[in-house]
């Protein structure tokens, strides 16, 4: 049966009661009612699902929740604060880098990690991080622009934290 | 139609690159896809698949399903053996299979139960007696074997449909002509793949006897008529809604197993029912590219113009009909479209084979015979020693003519495209000194902004827009235009946003809901933003009419005078004599009761009145040319495409970033087509139904991309808007196959160009022979003597002027 888990997510701890066999996603989906969180395939190879946890992308369909007490989970519904947008998600919405919006959620935390890690990111390093996460709409092109859009921001503000 | 002087003013929000209106929902996870949805009660249903390609269902048993516990409804093809399908002559397919199993993966049983889990723990104790039929995989093997049929109906054995016309006078061209040219060319099948799996969850309202369903769907109205004939409902009693949609492509426009099931389960078990398909069952689902055999014979005089085209196409069409019909003659209609053929036929049969059904995906039944059609110009040119861009244009058409196929083109941007990308990728100076093993090719290509005949016959609209201003200044737009990503809700709010004077943001949209929305018949053959773009545009004008007709008696300006911008109506004479849009409104809803209108879009009347003439033909047609530069490796057989530049015939863009954004996407889906991606199966089975199997582009696949918007004057298009959510892929793949061979001096004729094709072609070329690999016969089908098609006046003029 269910293990009580204590889960931290977007700042707020849940206590929930979790089987050994379910998924970070399933919970994330269908227990807290997170469903910003996409599903692509639930085998791990496309990185739809992907949230963070403890600051660095983790694939939420691979991940058991129960192995996930006390850590910290970062999901898309956490990233704008007050109504105000993380500085990414404005930059995808003003570079187009969205079309159907289902990798969105998964690309923009992917590039907040790396730029909480790496601010001044190169191209390559962010194309190495968006590699983690597929789109069949938008050819990647205007995703990498708005990553590199806000990394040069940073980079003039050496203050600044993504 | 846009007045003329709307088109000289400088305008507020048309072709500015303001950001989509679904952005901020999309970007903050607000943005709800049919599985993000739930009900109270809700149960999940899940499909039992055929484990066999082809073969008698002797029996389904459901009983030990329904033991299971949690498990509360199965059923099986008996309970709903009502047949459907999107197109009136393609009534072939049951929810559940009937009879027999025509591919692997068709589903043949759907339990309900209280969890996913549950669900599939049961489907797995279905029991399916088969009897088996021997599989065709192939159309070659499914034409040599007409017997056992896979379906009892079509011409014969295992042909689904024929066309078989002829413009002109082929044979005696092609003896009058200078040289004659055959080609063969093989395109294989691919897949939409989008990234959001199928989803519908579908709820009975006992007491209304009313069902609603909310999926993840491209065309409301064709699944609202299929549902309530499989469901033995009337249409009213059924409801379609389409949240957000993760990605479409074509593959969401079908009526759908799951969507028809989880309908049915609900009628029987009174509680909401959800069925979501797994990433490998969307591989089942298809309805993808046709994998596609080409012959194609062109006679040219020796400067290169042609005199006579003879295309013959072989359609592997899956084991059901789909789009079949317009598939089939797609592959004929758009050659025509970008170059002057005097004479001209067109044959291709469409056969039935063991495979999950081929439909339309991006370009629909157009690709295949473009990508032929390029290749084998290229070799043309070569025969007569011209360039390959100098032999296209030496054969364009030009603005406002009608095609040998009559199809009537207006505005036409082709030469300009031609001479963007020729010139950016310094295509004279560069081509043939590059350095070993990089090539650059080259291609052109049309397409259609919307069918303009629908897929059922009718006289009524193709789409409607009501528009609704209330007495807060709120302007309120009721589409059934289906947003998929290509940005239909965007292109609305911007139309409406520029004749209110609002911005696209402020415009509330109700979209796809068959209850709440006048008609649009769907998110297909890019008919959106001309044909709900002009409906959109008539409500709007009409409601700016009623509120200056207020606003004049109020303000006491002449109405002509009144200019709406910034949520203000004012003098343009003196801007500060005026009103807030809301006051407007006040007024006009005191004078007039209310401020509600509607607009609607019925294109004009096809020309051609022969069998086939509704397909292809468009009120108005993009026109793309691309020049791709490759970079192959002789000793893997690798190739990578360093850069493409690509130049699209919009009209005029509404938006230039989300028009970009389907360049762009489409450089990805082309590539995929060109390099990799098949829909390829071992003996029976799908060959590797999942992300990991099916290769698409990843990011390291993508080349720089530099996208060219060339502007035309449309007048049949709203603020002179065409489309771009097709038209630019169907050079690119051409382009591509063409740069190979100038890369490496050997022909693959067909795609994907894999490294295996292209080590295959290389070592024919060591052994001395043509380094060429790809098709090297058509199958032996009688096709049916062309029906004789009289030319239009024009060419008649033409043909005996030259």
């Amino acid at each position: 049966m269910g293990r009580a888990v204590r889960l931290k997510v977007n700042g707020q701890e849940y206590r929930i009661l979790v089987p050994a066999h379910r998924t970070l996603l399933e919970v994330l989906r269908e227990d807290l009612g997170l469903v910003g969180t996409k599903h692509g395939c639930e085998l791990g190879e496309c990185g739809v699902c992907t949230v963070l946890v403890d600051g660095g992308p983790v694939l939420s369909c691979l991940a058991l929740a129960q192995e996930l007490e006390g850590h910290e989970v970062t999901t898309i519904e956490g990233l704008a604060r007050d109504g105000e947008l993380h500085p990414l998600q404005r930059a995808f919405v003003e570079s187009g880098a969205l079309q159907c919006g289902y990798c969105t959620p998964a690309m923009v935390l992917v590039a907040k990690a790396l730029l909480d890690e790496i601010p001044d990111a190169s191209p390559d390093q962010i194309r190495e991080a968006i590699a983690a996460v597929f789109c069949r709409c938008t050819g990647y092109t205007k995703i990498v622009q708005a990553v590199q859009a806000v990394a040069r921001s940073l980079r003039s503000q050496p203050a600044g934290r993504a | 139609m846009p007045a003329i002087e709307e088109r000289e003013r400088v305008f507020s929000v048309v072709g500015q690159r303001l950001p989509r209106v679904d952005g901020w929902a999309k970007v903050t996870g607000r943005a709800q896809y049919a599985d993000d949805l739930t009900l109270p009660g809700v149960l999940f249903g899940k499909l039992a698949r055929s484990t066999r390609a082809h073969a008698k269902l002797v029996a389904v048993r459901t009983e030990r399903a329904l033991q299971v516990p949690g498990v509360v409804a199965a059923i099986t093809g008996a309970d709903i053996p009502v047949r459907y399908g999107v197109f009136p002559v393609g009534q072939d397919e049951t929810a559940l299979a009937v009879g027999k199993v025509r591919y692997v993966g068709e589903p043949v049983a759907a339990v309900a139960a209280i969890d996913e889990a549950t669900a599939e723990a049961a489907v797995r104790l279905v029991e399916v007696d088969y009897e088996p039929l021997p599989a065709r995989m192939t159309l070659e093997d499914a034409l040599a074997h007409p017997e056992p049929r896979i379906h009892d109906y079509g011409p014969s054995g295992n042909v689904h449909r024929l066309a078989s016309l002829e413009f002109g006078d082929v044979e005696r061209a092609f003896a009058q002509a200078d040289h004659v040219r055959e080609d063969l060319f093989f395109y294989d099948g691919s897949t939409h793949a989008p990234l959001e799996p199928h989803s519908a969850l579908a709820w009975w309202d006992g007491g209304a006897k009313k069902l609603t369903i909310w999926t993840s769907h491209q065309a409301p109205h064709y699944l609202h008529r299929g549902l309530a004939k499989a469901l033995g409902l009337d249409e009213h009693q059924v409801r379609v809604v389409v949240p957000a949609v993760g990605g479409g492509f074509g593959g969401k426009l079908d009526i759908f197993h799951h969507e028809v099931c989880a309908a049915k389960l609900s009628m029987l078990t009174g509680r909401p029912v959800k069925i979501t398909l797994t990433r490998e069952e969307v591989f089942y689902a298809h309805r993808g590219r046709h994998p596609e055999l080409l012959r194609i014979r062109t006679g040219v005089r020796r400067d290169g113009r042609l005199t006579a085209m003879h295309v013959e196409a072989y359609l592997d069409g899956g084991a059901y009909c789909s789009f079949g019909p317009a598939t089939l003659l797609y592959a004929g209609t758009q050659q025509p479209v970008t170059y002057r053929i005097p004479n001209y036929r067109f044959q291709a049969v469409r056969v039935f084979t063991n495979k999950p059904p081929c439909g339309p995906k991006r370009g629909h039944g157009t690709p295949q015979a473009r990508c032929a059609l390029e290749v084998h110009l290229d070799k043309l040119a070569g025969d007569l020693g011209l360039d390959p861009v100098d032999l296209r244009l030496r054969n364009l058409t030009g603005p406002h003519e009608v095609t040998v196929n009559w199809l009537e083109i207006t505005s036409n941007g082709l030469r300009e495209c031609i001479e963007k990308v020729v010139e950016a990728s310094g295509w004279q100076k560069r081509r043939g000194r590059l350095p070993e093993g990089v090539g650059l090719g080259f291609a052109c290509s049309a397409y259609l902004t919307g069918a303009g005949v629908s897929i059922y016959y009718s006289d009524m609209p193709h789409a409607a827009v009501q528009l609704r201003v209330d007495r807060g200044g709120g302007i309120t737009v009721y589409t059934m235009a289906t947003e998929i990503g290509q940005g239909s809700a965007t292109a609305v709010a911007t139309i409406v946003a520029e004749v209110l004077g609002v911005q696209p943001q402020e415009v509330n949209l109700v979209t796809s809901d068959t209850d709440l929305t006048p008609i649009d018949l769907g998110s297909y053959s890019s008919r959106v933003t001309l044909m709900v773009g002009n409906a959109a545009y008539q409500a709007a004008v009409r409601a700016r009419d009623m509120l200056a007709e207020a606003a004049a008696d109020r303000l006491g300006v002449p109405r002509e005078r009144l200019v709406f911008r910034a949520r203000r109506v004012y003098d343009e004479r003196d801007p500060e004599r005026g009103a807030h849009l809301a006051e407007v409104a006040r007024w006009a809803e005191a004078k007039f009761g209310s401020v509600s209108t509607s607009g609607s879009y019925r294109p004009p009347d096809k020309l051609g009145t022969y069998k086939g003439s509704g397909v292809g033909f468009s009120p108005a047609y993009t026109f793309s040319a691309c020049v791709a530069e490759v970079r192959c490796d002789r000793e893997t057989g690798e190739v990578q495409v360093k850069r493409v530049w690509v130049a699209h015939d919009i009209g005029h863009p509404l938006n230039p970033v989300l028009v970009e954004g389907q360049v762009e996407g489409s450089v990805h889906m082309a590539l995929g087509e060109a390099l990799m991606e098949e829909q390829a199966f071992r003996k029976e089975l799908h060959r590797g139904p999942s992300w990991l199997d099916y290769k698409v582009p990843s990011l390291y696949e993508m080349p720089e991309v530099t996208t060219f918007l060339v502007r035309t004057e449309e007048p049949r298009a709203p603020f002179s808007a065409k489309e771009v959510g097709q038209g630019p892929l169907l050079c690119i793949v051409p382009a591509v196959v063409n740069a190979v061979a100038d890369a490496l001096g050997v022909r693959v004729d067909e795609v994907p160009v894999t490294p295996e094709k292209v080590l295959k072609a290389l070592e024919e070329q060591r052994r001395g022979r043509a380094g060429r690999v790809g098709p090297t016969k058509v199958p032996p089908f009688p096709f049916p003597a062309p029906e004789r098609v009289p030319r239009p006046q024009s060419w008649e003029e033409a043909v005996r002027s030259a």
